[in-house]
């Protein structure tokens, strides 16, 4: 196995485009290494982006925020920018670990580890985020429920990378939320997981939603039907019971040692209608 | 053991402080040596090769291609081992390294010893095992019914009844008195069946070796271990080697709670060093400590109490089935003895049955086989409690065992603490403090035999006066201190004058392993023991000096002294000035003390819990937790008192999250932390602790064992919580949130 | 097998070694350069007995691989206690009784040291949740919680 930590993006995509053998890209490596060391996966490369200062970098861009492929838990949290207008994402990659893994982990690694289960990944979604990819031939961006394709697996080509995650311009009274369910307080991987982002009007009427769930389906996936129910209402009880049931009934998950179907799809709605509720509070708190 | 020679309460002057433990400064510095620190010239570095399958036999190993790879050094498997070994290892040789079959996920079946990590493990992938696959049982109830596959041909003892499975090895039966009359007295009788899941010690240091022989048979063993004695008899017994060609060094030791009072990849590190002649290092990964150690029972167990409307417990009855993995021996027996103990009852009755299943062999886990039968026994009084509108402690009151009580495992207790724990849970501000919505409080009692054991303790004088105290048992958590202490009491000098080493086993007698709570009990009564015989010896070497009669010598505040007027008039003379003319009044002097130590006390608690459950998800979070124990006497209470926490705390990851899950294929789906979950730092609040201190009458100082007694109450103290809060009654461990919710919906309708 | 060459700082030091691709800093740290402070627990950053500083922020050194540690700045629990004294979150786990058997207190000893110099004052929820990702199996954890919060009770005195 050979260790490679190139200054550049396109660098980083050359060793990729170059190695006939197996890649991996290395971002925080909380996945990857639990792999290497299982003997899960045997790579003949890995390349760090970690040493390439715009996968380090979080930048404003058009009123929103770019936030490079290596950025850590920990540099995303204490970024006030960001968590000022984003603070379901920002919740969502704290989440994840410890403090010893938030020093590493890093919204990108977690998109691309392509586990439904990702906390990051449902507030992503909700978010609207946008990825930019950087291959061979230049760089192409993804809306981010593009990027996941099934469990372990992303529409990205083998000599692609994730540079950068954009997340857009927030205004007025918005905000997101992101909880999850897990059977201890720390250091379990999300049951049920899900992600809330809305817009109110001065009179608190909602003027535009998105609603993804986590550990439910194959992949993370949006929940339309529920966003629309919260459009238009003023994010009450009843919309909010209205939700629960949506989102439940959007669940498709399985039974697996973490949690049964039954258990899923009803703490599906539960924890949809809690993190609308908290995504209201902040954005009435904005006034 | 004779009983106290004093009877009156004595005056303690250093036991009952709480002074730094001597071996603190190395292990917050990082210098402790643990297990897996050992580094030996030329050392090989070993790795095994374990079943995939929960149950096969084995029908050939090829180990050609291992040998044959550059920097293998050895392979060894069962052939490697004496065909013939005594029949008490015959278990354990089959458990760390396969015969004809494989019986569980995760079973040793070869190893291999390489010049670096990364060469073992290209060399595991290079044993070609032909493996055919058979049927396998891994739930006891399964593996009870009569067409269950079969692990042992053999099948069980004369004590089992002839229509269940023969994967059923023994059946026990305790109690006495006439239970069907006794429920025919009561006012009403709840029964109810429990089961609880297969949980691990969860050791944060795994199982790590270096074993060196040579060619002359001689073999050193370093290991992380509850007991190096034990290591020694039974990997020479396995490896038909003399003991005494065995010397095993005890390394500090990263947590047991009985998960180390075996052994698993010793004889294999020393068999691959015998073949290999080099020194070789054996660690186990964490999922290996998973699949192939020893984790606790799963059980099933039935339980019916018959109760007066008064709360009189009439009649009790429990059928207890615990599976132990691949052979014999889960802790069955011991749950059936303690299910009933903390309470006086005229008509009670366990049976246990001991089945195997297609699971790692279990090990002893803190109080093994106690705490489940505890869940289920003290949730049925406190069903009966919420029928009768009963409070929980005066119900326990009114039926607790006391000294002269007949227990329902036997003997006649003598002095005991169950009521004065009782009594101090009821006087705490906890038991009367508000409940909110969707919480619950609960309480439940438990109980733990504590052993002795053999224990050999030696002392020696050094020329300039400080003592050094060679024992025989690893220091899980702070045993050294409360031995230094005791010594230092007995002697009458400073903590400080006092050293403890855990000698190897070349260097003291026989030692019982660290288990049983019988430490600060067993090996601090050693230790008295072998402080007064330093003393008698002291007390001669001044009778010398002085021209007088020993007899006629007193020893007193550390120091010889005449025992009268009458004696003569002579200055007292210290240890120090002992030590100092020893060369010239006889030589080095030393105490020493070796026994087969009885008269350890049994000790009980009562622990108090709050919880709030969420009944939209099932979690539930502890908010105030209280352990009542009786200590005896607590040698060194802040010890005392992180064994009264750290067994609330196993207790509550049992009671609500740890459990080993296997799938339809027999392998374990949770081998790592992160779907085991042990308790973290954030599921908890502080643990209050209240030390009761009931003498024990067979111990100088009235020590009772205190590490174990704390596991055996929380699973019924949380489930009796959480069924008052969520107001349906667990009876399944663990009570996970899917669990739970399930629970509450089923509850509604 | 082509090993690299790797120059970093550890506890203050500049270190060299050499290292496999694969090797993480915890087999570093512990079988080359004979720092054994740091425990592998888990091997999976589930436990935290392996917690170092890299660059002033803890990290599992099981999740990182050697050959990252190039340039970094490393700080391990032999580097915790001056020539002169203990730190004093080391004296408080002493005088508290924080560890029992002691495999897990090298990591709670890192990573509550980090603590308290980003967040003098902690209160116990904070202490709790920082803590989360140090496994210990022995205490309960409550005399560890109370000696950090005695530590950190100390360090503001001073």
């Amino acid at each position: 196995m050979r260790y490679e930590a190139p200054r550049r993006t396109e660098d980083a995509v050359a060793l990729l485009a170059g190695e006939a053998g197996k890649a991996q890209v290395l971002a925080g490596g909380t996945d990857l290494l639990v792999r290497l060391r299982t003997g899960f996966i045997e790579p003949d490369l890995i390349v760090d982006l970690k040493r390439i200062p715009a996968m380090k970098a979080i930048a404003a861009e058009d009123g929103g925020w770019r936030i490079g492929a290596a950025v850590s838990g920990i540099e995303l949290g204490e970024h006030d920018g960001v968590r000022r207008d984003w603070p379901g994402v920002v919740e969502a990659l704290e989440l994840i670990g410890s403090t010893q893994i938030q020093s590493r982990a890093t919204l990108a690694g977690n998109l691309c580890n392509a586990s439904p289960a990702a906390d990051s990944v449902p507030a992503m979604y909700a978010a609207g985020a946008t990825v930019r990819i950087v291959g061979p031939s230049g760089s192409r961006d993804l809306p981010v429920e593009e990027v996941p394709t099934g469990p372990g697996k992303t529409a990205l080509a083998r000599d692609e990378v994730v540079e950068s995650i954009f997340l857009p311009a927030r205004s007025g009274r918005s905000a997101d939320a992101y909880l999850r369910f897990i059977p201890r307080t720390e250091m379990d991987i999300a049951v049920v997981g899900a992600g809330v982002s809305l817009a109110l009007d001065g009179s608190g009427t909602c003027t535009a939603a998105r609603v993804a769930l986590g550990a439910v389906a194959p992949t993370v996936i949006l929940v339309p039907e529920a966003a629309e129910l919260l459009v238009g209402s003023r994010v009450d009880d009843a919309t909010l019971a209205d939700l629960a049931a949506a989102c439940s009934a959007a669940a498709r998950p399985i039974d697996d040692k973490r949690g049964t179907t039954a258990y899923r799809t009803r703490v599906a709605g539960v924890l949809a209608r809690r993190a609308a509720a908290i995504a209201r509070d902040r954005a009435l708190e904005k006034a | 053991m004779a009983p106290r020679d004093d009877t009156g309460p004595r005056e303690f002057r250093i036991v009952g402080t709480r002074p730094v433990r001597p071996d603190g400064i190395d292990k917050v510095t990082g210098r402790a040596r643990f297990g897996a620190d050992m580094v030996m010239p030329g050392m090989l570095t070993g790795a095994v090769v374990r079943s995939p399958h929960a149950h096969a036999r084995i029908r050939g190993i090829d180990t050609s291609r291992a040998e044959a790879l550059e920097g293998v050094k050895a392979v060894v498997t069962r052939r490697d081992f004496p065909a013939e070994v005594p029949e008490d290892h015959l278990d354990v040789l089959d458990n760390c390294m396969a015969g004809d079959k494989a019986l569980y996920d995760g079973h040793a079946v070869a190893a291999v010893a390489a010049i670096s990590p990364s060469i073992a493990r290209k060399a595991l992938k290079l044993i070609e095992v032909d493996y055919e696959e058979l049927p396998h049982v891994t739930d006891v109830d399964e593996a009870m019914k009569p067409d269950a596959p079969v692990l042992h041909e053999e099948g069980g003892d004369e004590t089992v009844p002839a229509a269940v499975s023969r994967n059923v090895m023994h059946r026990y039966e305790y109690g006495h008195g006439d239970v069907e009359a006794g429920l025919a007295e009561a006012d009403a009788v709840i029964e109810r069946s429990f089961r609880t899941a297969a949980t691990h010690q969860g050791y944060i240091e795994p199982h790590a070796c270096v074993a060196s022989v040579s060619p002359d048979g001689y073999g050193e063993l370093w290991v992380c271990t509850q007991g190096h004695y034990m290591v020694r008899n039974t990997c020479a017994g396995i490896l038909g080697m003399d003991e005494g060609d065995l010397r095993v060094t005890a390394s500090e030791i990263g947590g047991g709670f009985g998960g180390k009072t075996t052994v698993f990849i010793e004889p294999v590190a020393l068999a691959l060093s015998r073949k290999a002649n080099r020194p070789v290092k054996m660690v186990m990964s964490r999922e290996e400590v998973f699949r192939a150690t020893g984790p606790t029972a799963s059980t099933s167990i039935d339980v019916k109490i018959g109760m007066k409307r008064d709360g009189t417990i009439t009649a009790a009855l429990a059928e207890l089935r615990y599976q132990g993995g691949a052979y014999a021996g889960s802790p069955v027996q011991m749950g059936a003895m303690s299910a009933f103990a903390p309470y006086a009852l005229r008509h009670v009755k366990t049976i246990g049955y001991d089945v195997v299943t297609n699971r790692p062999k279990a090990a002893a886990y803190r109080a093994p086989g106690a705490p489940m039968a505890a869940f289920a026994v003290e949730s049925v009084l406190d069903e009966l409690c919420q029928k009768f509108d009963l409070d929980p402690v005066e119900m326990r009151l009114k039926n607790a065992a006391r000294e002269g009580s007949k227990a329902s495992y036997g003997p006649t207790y003598p002095r005991i603490g169950l009521s004065a724990t009782l009594e101090a849970a009821r006087d705490t501000a906890h038991y009367k403090a508000p409940l909110g919505p969707d919480q619950g409080r609960g309480l439940a009692c438990g109980f733990w035999f504590n052993f002795g054991g053999d224990t050999c303790v030696s002392m020696n004088l050094t020329p300039d006066g400080t003592v050094t105290l060679s024992e025989g048992n690893p220091d899980i958590g702070g045993s050294r201190a409360s031995m230094t202490m005791m010594a230092a009491e007995e002697l009458g000098i400073p903590y400080e004058q006092v050293r403890c080493t855990i000698a190897d086993t070349g260097s003291l007698g026989q030692n019982e392993v660290t288990d049983g709570s019988r430490v600060t009990f067993a090996v601090g009564l050693a230790t008295i023991k072998a402080a007064q015989d330093m003393i008698r010896k002291c007390c001669q070497r001044a009778a010398q000096v002085w021209g007088i009669d020993a007899d006629a010598v007193i020893w007193e505040g550390g120091a010889a002294r005449p025992a009268g007027p009458n004696a003569g008039k002579f200055a007292p003379m210290t240890l120090a000035e002992i030590a100092a003319i020893a060369s010239n009044t006889g030589g080095p002097i030393a105490g020493h003390h070796e026994a087969n130590a009885e008269g350890a006390g049994v000790s009980f608690a009562t622990h108090l819990v709050d919880v709030e459950v969420d009944p939209e998800t099932g979690a539930v979070k502890v908010l105030r937790y209280t352990v009542c124990q009786d200590a005896g006497k607590a040698v060194h209470p802040a010890y005392v008192e992180g064994q009264f926490q750290g067994g609330a705390v196993q207790g509550i990851g049992w009671a609500l999250n740890e459990e080993y899950i296997y799938g339809e294929d027999g392998r374990l789906q949770n081998p790592g932390f992160l779907d085991y979950r042990i308790p973290v730092c954030s599921d908890l609040p502080m643990i209050d602790t209240v030390i009761v201190e009931v003498p024990n009458p067979g111990h100088p100082y009235g020590v009772r064992g205190v590490g174990e007694t704390s596991i055996v109450p929380p699973m019924a103290a949380i489930a009796n919580a959480v069924s008052r809060a969520a107001r349906v009654r667990m009876a399944e461990l663990p009570m996970s949130p899917p669990r739970l919710l399930a629970a509450i919906e089923g509850s509604r309708g | 097998m082509t090993q690299l060459h790797i120059t970093t700082r550890i506890n203050g030091d500049t270190v060299e070694f050499l290292c496999e691709a694969e090797e993480t800093l915890l087999d570093v740290l512990r079988d080359r350069l004979g720092l054994t402070g740091a425990k592998e627990g888990c091997g999976t950053g589930d436990c935290g007995a392996c917690t170092v500083t890299v660059d002033g922020r803890i990290a599992c050194s099981c999740l990182m691989l050697g050959a990252e540690a190039e340039g970094r700045e490393i700080g391990t629990i032999e580097g915790m206690a001056t020539t002169e004294a203990l730190h004093p979150l080391q004296q408080k786990f002493l005088e508290h009784a924080a560890l029992q058997c002691g495999i897990c207190t090298p990591g709670f000893l890192v990573a509550a040291k980090a603590l308290l110099e980003t967040n003098p004052e902690p209160t116990e929820r904070e202490v709790r949740y920082w803590l989360a990702g140090n496994l210990c199996r022995c205490t309960g954890y409550d005399k560890i919680v109370r000696a950090v919060m005695a530590a950190a009770d100390d360090m503001r005195r001073v």
